[in-house]
């Protein structure tokens, strides 16, 4: 258990059928690491999160997740970690207060601990007003970090984002990387995808997918210099051609 | 235990706002009530007849207005002619052509026994059979009558044979509408429940939010059960509400005990339940879940012996029957209802529910997979 690693992954792999959607990716992510997961659409990222969450079952390779195996205690690590899809996965016909208490709930958080969830999610988003607004009333950006505090409900050691700020505006954008740097801050490990190129440059360390296998792993800096590149965008524009 | 009921109560408030299901609990069955326990009636009340005299006695004019003066057959025509009579059977305008033959007085007294005939429509078999059965009843009594009056001196009319005098029990007015109404009330309950939880997590699919739920530690008992007990409430819903509407509107007959009824409906919904929560983990679209369940509630309903006494169904048919858990809703619900049946005699309906349910539901957390 006391490995400083929270993800180890080695030569994971998932096939369907004929085709490899995720070509024995290796990689390992520290605790209270910002860790960039990059890669084209359809480079398989969204499937390789799947596995890591235990959502899927790898066909190959092995992987720790807080310390536990992807393959056989999936269980085990989802009460370790956080998940926000890229598909809005609150309920819209519940209350912000509803949804929160709801997933507080089948983590197994007390009564006392959910009301004290509550307000203080209720107060870091300033949703104190529309506590009672059922969640499809909501704007997109108020709904995307209200997901993003309810992944991260249980308080978990690592929370992974699977592109957290997809059709958000640059100042909600910039308020969900200020979250990400505070829960790093506590010593938790963010996994985050992203599209956007700038936030690539917030991350302590990118890895950049291609055609399900990982081209790519450093921190952006170390990442500009050996692709002879002034930023992340060039980067990332060499390798996934 | 805490878990599950944070996710019942999240079901009831999904349900409540629900605009949709509210009705559907409440106007849905009586309207159904209504209409379908009388109108999905097999009862004949009218047959319409065509009376071929070519007699033109007094005995076949006697037998004529017999024929008129019962209440359930409507005279079309008369006819001198075969031909025409047939016209009216083609034309559907006649449901049966009787033909007196000529000289059928004259023959009677003679003692030739004259034939009278009877050409049914029997495109419809259940009308057919009952009509010439309603027909036969007045020539036989006509018969009787004849006998008495052309051969007086003879004896038979102390009627030293066997009579026979029926009694109707349970449904002593043999009024349709109690047959029909606790039948269609466990249908209406059944199609309900199973449509409700076949579409519930189908379109947590559809939305996203099951994904959601997924990667949380929740237990898959706890998922299915957190499903199935709001949908058993809204079940047992329905059955009260249809319960007092058939009181009210029809005056059905509660014989048995309510406790027991509704003791075994919470088993057939729990039954119900399940195949609609297993189909719901096969189908990835609302769409797809609907169409898998209308084909379980047709073939359910068809074989329930709703309609249909399942007693002259094939013997194949027959132990088909024994997977329905809609045929022993309704022989319970009739059964306790109209006969005041006790748990005594409702046990193989119990057993067979309460094996189903297990299958069912067995199959439904077996089947709901977390990880794919």
């Amino acid at each position: 258990m006391n490995t400083p690693f929270a993800i180890e992954v080695d030569k994971l792999t998932k096939r369907f059928g004929d085709f490899i959607a995720v070509n024995a990716i290796t990689f390992k992510v520290k605790k209270g690491e910002i860790f960039g997961f990059l890669g084209a659409n359809g480079a398989g990222k969204t499937t390789a999160i799947k596995m890591l969450i235990g959502l899927s079952k790898p066909t190959e390779g092995m992987g720790k997740i807080a310390g536990f195996n992807v393959d056989t205690e999936p269980e085990k690590i989802k009460k370790n970690i956080g998940y926000m899809s890229q598909k809005f996965s609150l309920y819209d016909d519940l209350t912000v207060v509803e949804n929160i208490q709801f997933y507080g709930g089948i983590y197994g958080l007390s009564r006392k601990k959910i009301k004290e969830k509550t307000t203080e999610i209720l107060e870091e988003l300033e949703l104190t007003e529309v506590s009672k607004s059922l969640v499809i009333s909501l704007p997109l950006g108020w709904k995307q970090r209200l997901a993003f505090a309810i992944s991260m409900v249980h308080d978990p050691e690592i929370v992974f984002l699977d592109e957290p700020t997809g059709g958000v505006d640059p100042r909600v954008r910039r308020q969900f990387w200020e979250t990400i740097y505070q829960v790093a801050e506590k010593g938790r490990t963010v996994f985050v995808t992203t599209h956007y190129m700038d936030e690539a440059e917030y991350c302590d360390r990118v890895s950049i997918m291609v055609a399900g296998k990982i081209e790519a792993l450093d921190t952006p800096h170390n990442l500009k210099q050996q692709f002879e590149a002034t930023s992340m965008d060039e980067v990332f524009l060499k390798l996934a051609r | 235990m805490n878990i599950l009921a944070y996710i019942i109560q999240k079901e009831f408030i999904q349900i409540i706002r629900n605009k949709a299901i509210l009705p559907m609990m409440t106007v849905l069955p009586i309207v159904q009530l209504i209409v379908l326990s009388n109108a999905a009636s097999n009862e004949v009340k009218n047959v319409n007849v065509v009376v071929v005299d070519m007699d033109q006695s007094e005995s076949s004019r006697t037998l004529n207005h017999k024929i008129i003066a019962n209440d359930r057959i409507t005279l079309v025509a008369t006819s001198f002619n075969t031909n025409e009579a047939y016209f009216y059977l083609q034309e559907n305008t006649s449901d049966i052509v009787i033909e007196i033959p000529p000289n059928f007085e004259n023959d009677y007294i003679n003692g030739k026994q004259p034939k009278i005939q009877l050409l049914v429509n029997a495109t419809n078999g259940q009308q057919a059979i009952v009509g010439s059965g309603y027909l036969k009843a007045i020539v036989a009594s006509f018969n009787a009558k004849l006998i008495q009056k052309v051969i007086p001196d003879i004896s038979i009319s102390k009627q030293s044979n066997t009579t026979i005098s029926s009694r109707y029990w349970y449904n002593p007015e043999l009024k349709y509408t109690h047959f029909m109404a606790p039948g269609i009330l466990a249908q209406l309950t059944a199609l309900l429940t199973i449509i409700l939880s076949a579409m519930n997590v189908v379109r947590e699919r559809e939305v996203g939010t099951i994904e959601q739920i997924n990667v949380t530690p929740l237990k898959k008992w706890q998922f299915i059960l957190g499903k199935l007990i709001p949908f058993l409430c809204i079940g047992l819903v329905l059955f009260t509400v249809g319960i007092i509407a058939s009181k009210l509107i029809f005056n059905i007959p509660i014989l048995g005990n309510l406790l027991l009824l509704f003791g075994y409906t919470t088993l057939n919904i729990i039954a119900v339940l399940g195949l609609g929560l297993l189909i719901s983990n096969f189908a990835d679209t609302q769409q797809q879940a609907i169409f898998i369940a209308f084909f379980f509630i047709i073939i359910f309903v068809l074989m329930s012996g709703l309609f249909t006494p399942i007693d002259s169904m094939p013997k194949w048919a027959q132990q088909l029957t024994i997977g329905n858990p809609l045929a022993h809703f309704i022989s319970v619900s009739r059964k306790v209802l109209m006969k005041g049946s006790g748990f005594w005699n409702i046990r193989f309906e119990f057993l067979y529910t309460f094996i189903l349910a297990f299958i069912f539901n067995g199959l439904a957390v077996w089947s709901y997979k977390k990880q794919v």
